[in-house]
């Protein structure tokens, strides 16, 4: 039985609520569409329009130091994605199908939201005096991409172990339960029957986490050091120096691998009983 | 104590299902305790530290840290801290109000839409929300600038002087904060307005109360769980604001966030910025508190 059924209307909106609804939209993509008109725009100085040209895009190409930013971007994101994936997943499993006593699972809860409901740069703080504190302690460590994997993946996890988790809570125990009447042992339950169920949560917790990688910013900022500046600590950069029209073009691109990300995302999140 | 039990179909012992379990939970569980609590016990340890005239760390316990937020230093007592504390909550409230007036309208919107468009609307919304900070404060830097047609209008209507830009202004630094929560209140509002019983609403409208009556008895008490999520994930990220403050804001719109990333910047004085964060977390976690009694649990996606 599908909501649709039970709620057979579709209510027309007023016209109030229309309007404040296609305002919002503009209000969402109107600075946006702006960047994307100047990143094609001819003009060196000013939003004057001086003509369709692609060189904001070509001269990208030949700027090594956004090159290896985008590099440092993309190395910071599938690392920290990768190892925040399998971390957040056993997390989500270990608590979801094992009979914890209930005081463990809200001391655990509680924890796994404290990276959802802090403040991101209180967050990036601890993370740098943490750091800072070995440092002084113990000498050696340097801030670079190793603290920024670090730190991404302590707020990544929280995230997949959410989403996995609440796809293994819908799931239900009747197909597992059905695999042990069949005599499959632990190992092979899970490795046949649990994770292709879960995998779609699993794909989506992952593309999520590689989302939030790349959305960071502050994180990044503090946890950062002189040799590992990636994409977003790049643009902040020249933003204080004075922009350049191939950073219209830098965040153009940017923009288009998130929305794909986020289409890509949508795909894996639509539950069956949607469809 | 060692029960024997049935579990997912599995004759099994709640020792060997500990150890299984915990086989599972140590590695991830470990990461989490040890990467959240040091850094906690961390800002802790950093906060009651001081920092040397010649600007080495040093491990005795004060709380003269506190005591500057406060506004006390050596030359007596100054508002300068206070204002900006002052100045941290009222932007991030009347960017919550804001963001709720807008939001609240859009969710009932999308929910009306057939399902496929539904769809298609909160990806609309959604992109934005996952597009990079820097991108989308900057983007506003661009259409607020001084040749862009918003403040062309405002320089017509002398509201600015000739050839100025929008920003750095407070009125930027609500666009781009209202801009950037919207996604973050749409998304549970949206949830919560979906599985809205319409029935309620039938019922109030046959027994002929007037359309607010209807709203403040069968529609609002309805939306109340969702109403104080979008409230959590709205007002938490603007109270820890840092970037658009710094990038739209001039310097009397500085927030709790751009006094913490000065003491880790310029400042170089780690262990007052450990102590405006602190305070800030101490606030979120109040409000919190104060907003998961009146309502339900916190969801997110």
């Amino acid at each position: 039985m599908s909501r649709a059924e039970a709620a057979p209307r579709v209510r027309r909106s007023h016209w109030l609520l229309s309007t404040i609804a296609g305002a919002t939209m503009v209000f969402l993509y109107l600075p946006l569409v702006a960047v994307a008109a100047m990143s094609v725009n001819a003009a060196r100085f000013g939003v004057a329009w001086k003509g369709f040209s692609l060189r904001w895009y070509a001269q990208l190409l030949h700027n090594q130091v956004v090159l290896q930013a985008a590099l440092n971007t993309l190395i910071l994101a599938a690392v920290s994605t990768a190892i925040s994936t399998v971390l957040g997943t056993l997390l989500a499993i270990g608590l979801e199908r094992f009979p914890w006593p209930r005081w463990m699972r809200r001391i655990v809860d509680a924890v796994v939201y404290v990276p959802v409901v802090t403040p991101d740069i209180v967050f990036a703080v601890g993370m740098l005096l943490a750091f800072e504190a070995v440092r002084q302690a113990m000498g050696g460590l340097r801030l670079g991409l190793a603290t920024m994997i670090v730190a991404h993946v302590t707020f990544q996890i929280s995230f997949v172990a959410l989403v996995v988790g609440s796809r293994l809570a819908t799931l239900g125990r009747s197909v597992e339960e059905a695999a042990r009447d069949l005599y499959a042992d632990t190992w092979h339950s899970l490795r046949t029957i649990t994770l292709p169920l879960i995998a779609p949560g699993i794909v989506a917790g992952a593309m999520l986490a590689f989302t939030l990688s790349l959305d960071d910013f502050v994180i990044s900022f503090f946890t950062s050091g002189p040799s590992s500046v990636t994409l977003p600590l790049y643009i902040y950069g020249s933003l204080r120096r004075g922009v350049s029209p191939d950073i219209h073009a830098l965040s153009t691109i940017v923009f288009l691998v998130t929305v794909t990300l986020v289409l890509g995302l949508q795909l894996f999140t639509r539950s069956p009983k949607e469809e | 104590m060692n029960r024997l039990l049935v579990w997912y179909g599995e004759l099994a012992t709640t020792r060997k299902l500990t150890t299984r379990g915990l086989a599972l939970l140590a590695v991830p569980l470990i990461w989490i305790v040890v990467l959240l609590v040091a850094p906690l016990g961390a800002m802790v340890a950093w906060s009651v530290a001081s920092r040397a005239a010649t600007g080495d760390i040093e491990w005795t316990f004060s709380l003269q840290n506190f005591g500057r937020l406060a506004g006390y230093d050596a030359f007596g007592w100054t508002k300068s801290y206070l204002v900006i504390l002052g100045t941290t909550l009222v932007i991030s409230t009347i960017t919550t109000v804001i963001t709720l007036a807008l939001a609240y309208p859009l969710s009932f919107f999308i929910a009306q839409r057939r399902p496929a468009r539904r769809y298609l609307w909160l990806t609309l919304i959604i992109i934005p929300f996952c597009t990079n900070l820097v991108i989308r404060t900057y983007a506003w830097m661009l259409l607020l600038g001084n040749q862009m047609p918003p403040a062309l209008l405002a320089q017509w209507l002398h509201l600015i002087g000739p050839s100025e830009a929008l920003y750095p202004s407070t009125l930027a630094v609500y666009i781009g904060m209202v801009s950037n929560s919207l996604p973050f209140a749409v998304l549970p509002l949206y949830t919560n307005v979906e599985k809205l019983d319409w029935a309620i609403v039938e019922a109030s409208r046959d027994l002929y109360s007037r359309p607010m009556r209807t709203f403040f008895h069968g529609i609002l008490p309805q939306t109340l769980p969702g109403l104080v999520t979008a409230i959590v994930l709205t007002f938490i990220p603007a109270m820890g604001a840092f970037l658009i403050p710094d990038l739209l804001g001039g310097g009397k719109s500085w927030m709790l966030g751009n006094l913490i990333q000065h003491q880790f910047g310029v400042s170089r004085d780690f262990p007052f910025g450990a102590a405006v964060s602190l305070v800030l977390t101490f606030l979120t976690m109040v409000g919190l508190l104060i907003l998961r009694r009146s309502g339900d649990e916190v969801t997110f996606l």
